[in-house]
């Protein structure tokens, strides 16, 4: 088991023939992932790297059965390849378009809860469950099988911590980055239950930042719902507030979304917060030692 | 994106709320010449791209055009918050029965663009929200639908308690809706939302911030951006693929990936120094990215070293280390430079920068003490 993503996934990439979407295309196939088909209004026939390419979603997946799509389109046309997936009947979409307007986010959300369709993203990083499946740019050989569940809503501080995980022989069961935006498709409460139920995953790893509230309501549901033990980090805590952080998402306003407040549910809630980075696999021994007392 | 109160005012007034009569005046000869065509009084507003412009003495009443004229001339120059202020609004004024809030936000949690009224409206209204919040009425909308008559009408009820009233309100808000939509709005709020002793309503103030994903499509909005000497480093930098926002601290740095970024600035705190900025440079190898990110940090006179902070993920450390040499060869700073590399060849990428006699290290938390180490020994 692992969540969301493994060796039965079969993954469509729309935007196939574009140069990210082609260059990933080929690393997620040679790590080893399921590539059925890839989109292109347009060039529908054309085979890339061996993957037979349509020019709708739906051709795609009556011709392959494809399930989950990745999205490499560029912002101003994210919106419709996320709804185009969902009316096709794709059940995870992965966006990974960076800068997409937060009303469209509002407009296609409310859409695919419709369809019963999930997204992670977008301006994500993706998911992996190591050795089974990459959906996304992850850097697949910093990753290792395993029983650490981790989630994150940045791209680079993932790899800093599943790096420090993989060294210190912490293998990981899959791994979730699910964006810097502020309207986005799954978070941390969906993924905390996904983790919980699965029997792979061992302990989670949640790794936030500033703006929002997102990490407090983790807190919350933690503290009521989950059995295995839970470790953190909270990236900005220097941040000022009233400057966007890079990600759309990071930002403080009026004394909202701090790392203090984040911290302080996380306490309460009995989740160690790391001070930084590599003092998250030592936190997980102690925690895991504990458990298996 | 932020704007003055005078664009918002602009902006309310072209989707058809009730905005009083005003003009924008950059100098007292121009408040003079104004007022020589008015009778009413009027409000003279600080116009300031920041918040609490009334408790800083920035917002005065008038009654005659001398008292208009006299605080044009206290107000024009006067500093609040660490802004200079260019310009006045002369806003007509009306007589104030009651103050009401009307704001409209993008909610995280509901998905939804959210609806936030109260009957409690005027400067406090954050006190409001912190300590009486239920005084607050939060209402999501469905972007489906968009905000519905009888909805309106239901939140119109609740803060004037006359439908006659409600349905004005309900209009109001609605338009509100439709502007926050239509213009890619982050922020669209009005406060105070004024009923007059004569039954009339008002949109007296507003404030409006959008979505910086969205500006490629709202053409009319991004002209109306006027940006300090900061943001205008920050927009230069956002062109060249780079993400920067100015600090106050003396150890520049540089790094991809926003939440790494993030985490390196926490990091030179722990560590008892303080970070001259936030810099992300992205993913890719590319000198030309570094050259720029250099060149925005060594023109902050406050930075005395720079902490470089890569994670070669898809890009690997040793083209990273190889961009790095031929960008920091083509600047030739002088600037103290302390740079750690990790993932994947990380080893093959440092043994390439020691080659060339830069400072290197494999952690996080070397390169940080690392960096505040050579930090003071520039400043002593």
């Amino acid at each position: 088991m692992s969540i969301l993503v493994n060796k039965d996934t079969k993954l469509l990439v729309q935007g196939i023939t574009g140069r990210d979407g082609q260059f990933h295309a080929g690393r997620m196939k040679a790590y080893g992932t399921n590539i059925v088909a890839g989109t292109s209004p347009g060039k529908g026939g054309q085979v890339v790297d061996g993957i037979p390419v349509f020019d709708t979603v739906a051709e795609a997946v009556q011709a392959t059965g494809a399930n989950t799509s990745i999205i490499f389109v560029p912002a101003p046309f994210a919106a419709d390849a996320i709804l185009e997936a969902s009316y096709a009947g794709i059940e995870l979409v992965v966006a990974i378009s960076e800068g997409v307007p937060i009303q469209d986010m509002i407009r296609v959300t409310s859409v695919i809860e419709r369809n019963g369709t999930k997204l992670i993203g977008p301006n994500c990083p993706g998911l992996i469950t190591p050795d089974e499946a990459l959906i996304g740019i992850l850097p697949g050989m910093i990753f290792k099988k395993g029983n650490i569940g981790l989630m994150s809503r940045s791209g680079t501080l993932t790899y800093e911590v599943v790096n420090m995980l993989t060294k210190s022989d912490m293998g990981q069961s899959t791994v979730v980055g699910i964006g810097g935006d502020p309207v986005a498709g799954l978070y941390y409460i969906d993924l905390l239950e996904m983790y919980e139920n699965d029997p792979e995953t061992e302990a989670v790893v949640l790794i936030g930042e500033i703006g929002g509230d997102a990490e407090e309501q983790a807190a919350e549901y933690i503290a009521k719902h989950m059995t295995k033990p839970v470790v953190s980090f909270i990236a900005g805590q220097t941040a000022p507030p009233g400057k966007r952080m890079g990600h759309a998402g990071a930002i403080i306003s009026s004394g909202s979304g701090t790392a203090e407040e984040k911290i302080k549910a996380f306490a309460k809630a009995n989740v160690p917060v790391a001070k930084e980075p590599s003092e998250i696999p030592g936190l997980l021994k102690e925690k895991l030692a504990k458990v298996n007392a | 994106m932020k704007i003055h109160e005078y664009q918002a005012r602009e902006i309310f007034k072209k989707y058809g709320l009730p905005v009083p009569n005003d003009v924008l005046c950059h100098s007292v000869e121009e408040v003079e010449k104004a007022m020589a065509k008015k009778d009413d009084m009027v409000v003279v507003k600080a116009q300031v791209l920041v918040g609490g412009r009334g408790k800083a003495g920035g917002v005065k009443l008038a009654k005659t055009k001398q008292e208009a004229v006299d605080a044009a001339r206290q107000i024009l120059g006067m500093d609040i918050k660490g802004f200079t202020v260019e310009k006045v609004l002369l806003a007509d004024a009306v007589d104030i029965e009651k103050e009401f809030y009307v704001g409209l936000i993008n909610d995280r949690n509901t998905k939804s663009v959210t609806l936030m009224a109260s009957a409690e409206g005027g400067v406090e209204i954050e006190e409001v929200a912190k300590n009486t919040p239920e005084l607050i009425h939060k209402f999501p909308i469905d972007p489906l639908t968009g905000l519905l008559d009888f909805q309106a009408r239901a939140i119109g009820m609740k803060l004037f308690g006359d439908v006659k009233l409600a349905r004005k309100a309900a209009g109001i808000m609605q338009k509100l809706y439709t502007l926050f939509v239509e213009t890619d709005a982050t922020i669209a709020e009005v406060n105070p939302l004024v009923l007059t002793p004569d039954q009339k309503i008002w949109a007296i103030d507003g404030k409006m911030n959008f979505d910086d994903n969205a500006l490629y499509r709202q053409p009319e909005i991004e002209a109306m951006r006027e940006a300090d000497e900061d943001e205008l480093k920050e927009i230069d930098a956002h062109e060249k693929g780079l993400s920067y926002v100015k600090l106050d601290g003396n150890i520049g740095c540089m790094v991809n990936g926003a939440g790494l970024a993030m985490a390196t600035m926490d990091m030179i705190k722990l560590y008892g120094g303080e970070p001259a900025n936030f810099l992300d440079i992205g993913g890719s190898s590319n000198p030309q990215k570094v050259v720029d990110a250099m060149n925005i940090l060594t023109s902050d006179k406050n930075v005395k070293a720079v902490m470089i902070n890569i994670f070669g993920g898809i890009t690997r450390c040793d083209d990273v280390a190889r961009g790095l040499i031929e960008a920091l060869d083509t600047i030739g700073s002088k600037m103290p430079i302390v740079v750690r590399l990790s993932g994947t060849n990380a080893e093959e990428g440092l043994a390439l920068l020691k080659e060339k006699g830069l400072p290197t290290v494999q952690t996080m938390s070397e390169a940080a003490k690392k960096a505040i180490e050579l930090s003071r020994i520039q400043e002593s």
